[in-house]
């Protein structure tokens, strides 16, 4: 098993210039899928930038996160095509089912729920994103069940 | 293979490439698009793989992953070489019957033929399938024929010849007229015209000089930008080199969203692929043009899309627009002349210079000139992408390419432009599709997202959807469109919520105004589009909500309620098994009735109720 690198060794990979900060908080956050609070003090310290400004940056842009997530990370499409099929009715029974009242991570950190706009799928809305594998024409009588199958899974895992 | 130093050995590699692809060699193309993807098309590449091997016919059939070929509806999706037969919904057990028709006599699997939905009759090609059958795609041709990630398919349809060729015969000037003169405009959003934009950047004295492929497809309903870059970057690629040469630019950057994956992948390996040919870097094929391009990914900002933007993303920074003037051209990346363009305005650049201007010219109307992509979407049978020439009307878009409308209901407006588009009416359905057209009817072409709506989708909903989208990517730099998205969005939501006053239409048309006119960036500037739109063409399902407390579609949650019709009800109980909140009463066999103060409007029953017994009034 490979040991996950730390901030020092993410901000090796570039040189010390602000342009590359988006770059970098980017590969923090695909490797924690978060920003931890000392990665961002490292990032400001090696970049010679104000915290605040690396706190504007990691606030203002959609992919990332200062929240920790959970195991399966869920990505429910609102994008124009997945509304106007049913997504919204879609989220509520994901969020109701997962006794969330509003997108973010159960308390057993078993699942993050995330809204997104759009990941190009249009064709086979309403979909979402479980991890890396993408879910087409959901109706909300598919949840239980989809939420199962990867509860399941990780049963499974556990048992290995 | 090493660099090629000249246009002589540009030739020779060229023409190597062609001799290599034998057009008689059966070659199975599957969409490894993200529609197709999800719809299974690795398990169907891996079963081909497998299928082929067993036939032992490895070395005599080739198996490509391809790019989108557009008919997201039907994936996955494939075409078998050098017939061009079209297969669709395509599964993984079908790989044994395509081999070995393969092999054997070439003859089509009649049962992934696509099939007429009317007629019954099966369609061999994509040319003899309605939905491909009235497009014109001069940039997406080349998706089913090509593996993105082998520089020599692309050299072998043709790719980089009209690098080769402004490199060898024409002035940088020249291409600037030959672009200007085709009438090639903005295929981002605003249809500026490209030519005049290459003018004003060549004149500017200060170096170095930048260009930009702007990438960062926000519209939330639109995939175009994504599915050329993912099925052919080289052709994106050359257009940029060209501008190169075109603007005297040295460095080149890309920004690509990071929701795209698979398009950073491609584009990553085709600069690669032209940097170890000799097509990027020092002395392009032997010529004095030096050009080098970066790849910036995205960090999820709508906004990001707007070039002052768009900039201040690549500098590292927050994406916020900036005044302008002075434009990009004039003070852009790090304050120097920048140019930047769409992925679809650079890919027409290599088709316009092979072609001739004139030849690019005859497409389209008068102003809008060459073919535009949409994404269709929503409502409709065909969802895909199409590449049409300008002018088409909506009609043949939704009837003939399109295949009408689902269920067999009825049109009631298509949202052309995205959250800075607006909806158009069905009454307009003879509408021409260009620039002007557009705008005069009160929406915009924007990048292409084209999202087509039934009776059953309530515009005030749609115009809250939007107003949503557009408060959370506001930046927040300006007061207008911070204040003002959110305001708009609030007496929506009221209308929507049966709470609204025929006063707020007056003040929802007044504050779309002050919004339009005051907002700095293109964002604000736009963003009442879908609220003015709606009010204009809808202002009887707005006077439903407010005055009658009515959502006519049935969409708006508070304003609709759950009944069971006891004649149609067979006491099935799948209902009373999926209510979230115990709302409905009755035994099996018994007819069932829906307790109103307990529903919470949920739409679980409608979707299990199989005698369609639930009703919404």
């Amino acid at each position: 098993m490979s040991t996950s690198p730390n901030s020092e060794e993410i901000l090796a990979r570039w040189p010390d210039r602000a342009e590359h900060l988006i770059a970098i908080l980017q590969d923090i956050q695909e490797e924690h899928h978060y920003l931890p609070e000392p990665a961002l003090r490292a990032v400001a310290q090696r970049l010679r930038l104000p915290l605040t400004e690396v706190f504007h940056v990691a606030t203002f842009y959609n992919c990332f996160t200062l929240e920790p997530v959970g195991k399966h990370l869920i990505q429910v499409c609102l994008g124009t095509a997945c509304h106007v099929r049913g997504a919204p009715r879609v989220l509520d029974r994901l969020l109701r089912d997962l006794k969330l009242s509003a997108p973010g991570t159960t308390d057993d950190f078993e699942f993050t729920v995330r809204t997104v706009r759009c990941i190009g799928c249009c064709g086979l809305a309403p979909v979402a994103r479980v991890d890396a594998n993408t879910h087409p024409h959901l109706t909300q009588t598919k949840v239980p069940g989809l939420l199962k199958r990867y509860r399941r899974q990780e049963a499974a895992q556990a048992a290995d | 293979m090493p660099k090629l130093q000249s246009l002589a050995e540009f030739e020779q590699w060229r023409v190597a490439c062609r001799a290599q692809r034998d057009p008689d060699r059966p070659c199975l193309a599957v969409c490894a698009g993200s529609g197709c993807t999800a719809a299974g098309a690795p398990d169907v590449l891996a079963a081909l793989r497998k299928a082929v091997t067993r036939a032992g016919l490895e070395g005599s059939v080739d198996i490509k992953s391809c790019g989108c070929h557009g008919f997201c509806e039907r994936g996955p999706v494939m075409l078998v070489w050098p017939e061009g037969t079209f297969y669709n919904r395509v599964a993984a057990r079908d790989a044994g019957d395509i081999v070995a028709n393969v092999s054997n006599g070439r003859r089509p699997v009649e049962r992934l033929l696509y099939q007429d939905p009317i007629t019954g009759a099966r369609a061999l090609r994509e040319d003899d399938v309605p939905f491909y059958a009235r497009q014109q795609r001069i940039l997406f041709g080349n998706n089913g024929k090509i593996d993105p990630t082998a520089i020599e398919d692309y050299l072998s349809v043709g790719g980089y010849t009209a690098l080769a060729r402004v490199l060898s015969q024409m002035t940088p000037e020249e291409v600037v007229d030959e672009v200007k003169r085709s009438g090639l405009r903005g295929r981002g959003g605003a249809g500026f015209p490209t030519g005049q934009k290459w003018e004003v950047m060549r004149q500017q004295p200060g170096t170095p000089k930048y260009l930009i492929c702007n990438a960062d497809e926000g519209d939330p309903g639109a995939f175009m930008d994504r599915s050329l870059l993912e099925g052919n970057p080289h052709s994106v690629l050359e257009g940029m080199i060209i501008g190169a040469f075109a603007l005297g630019a040295s460095e080149g950057y890309i920004y690509v969203r990071a929701e795209y994956p698979l398009a950073v992948k491609h584009f990553r390996i085709a600069i690669a692929q032209a940097e170890e040919h000799g097509l990027l870097g020092q002395n392009i094929l032997g010529s004095c043009l030096n050009f080098r391009v970066h790849l910036v990914q995205g960090a999820g900002a709508f906004v990001c899309g707007e070039e002052t933007a768009l900039i201040a993303s690549v500098e590292g920074r927050v994406g916020e627009p900036q005044q302008r003037p002075p434009y990009p051209a004039q003070r852009g990346l790090w304050g120097k002349p920048t140019v930047i363009n769409n992925v679809k305005t650079w890919a027409s650049v290599p088709v316009i210079i092979n072609r001739g201007a004139d030849w690019y010219a005859a497409i389209g109307t008068a102003g809008s000139k060459g073919t535009m992509v949409f994404s269709l979407v929503g409502k409709i049978n065909n969802t895909g992408l199409v590449e049409v020439p300008m002018g088409i009307t909506l009609r043949e878009m939704i009837y003939e390419i399109g295949g009408g409308i689902p269920g067999g209901k009825e049109l009631k407006a298509v949202q052309i432009g995205g959250p800075s588009g607006g909806c158009i009416p069905a009454s307009l359905i003879d509408l021409p599709i260009d620039y002007e057209a557009l705008t005069e009817a009160g929406s915009m072409m924007g990048s292409g997202g084209m999202v087509v709506m039934d009776e059953s989708t309530c515009m005030v909903d749609v115009a809250r959807y939007f107003m949503e989208f557009l408060e959370e990517e506001s930046c927040g730099k300006c007061f207008p469109c911070r204040k003002g998205t959110q305001r708009l969005r609030e007496i929506l939501t009221r209308i929507s919520q049966g709470k609204g006053t025929e006063e707020d239409l007056s003040l929802l048309e007044d504050l779309g105004w002050v919004v339009r006119e005051t907002s700095l960036c293109g964002l604000g500037q736009t963003a009442p589009n879908p609220v003015l739109t709606t009010l204009r063409y809808f202002r009887d399902e707005y006077l439903a909500h407010v005055r009658e407390k009515r959502c006519p579609a049935k969409v708006c949650r508070e304003l609709i309620t759950y009944e069971i019709e006891p004649t149609l009800c067979d006491g099935c109980h799948a209902c009373v098994r999926v209510c979230a909140s115990d709302a409905i009463l009755g035994e099996k066999d018994q007819v069932h009735t829906i307790d109103g103060a307990k529903c919470i409007k949920c739409g679980a029953c409608l979707e299990v109720c199989q005698p369609k017994a639930v009703l919404v009034h």
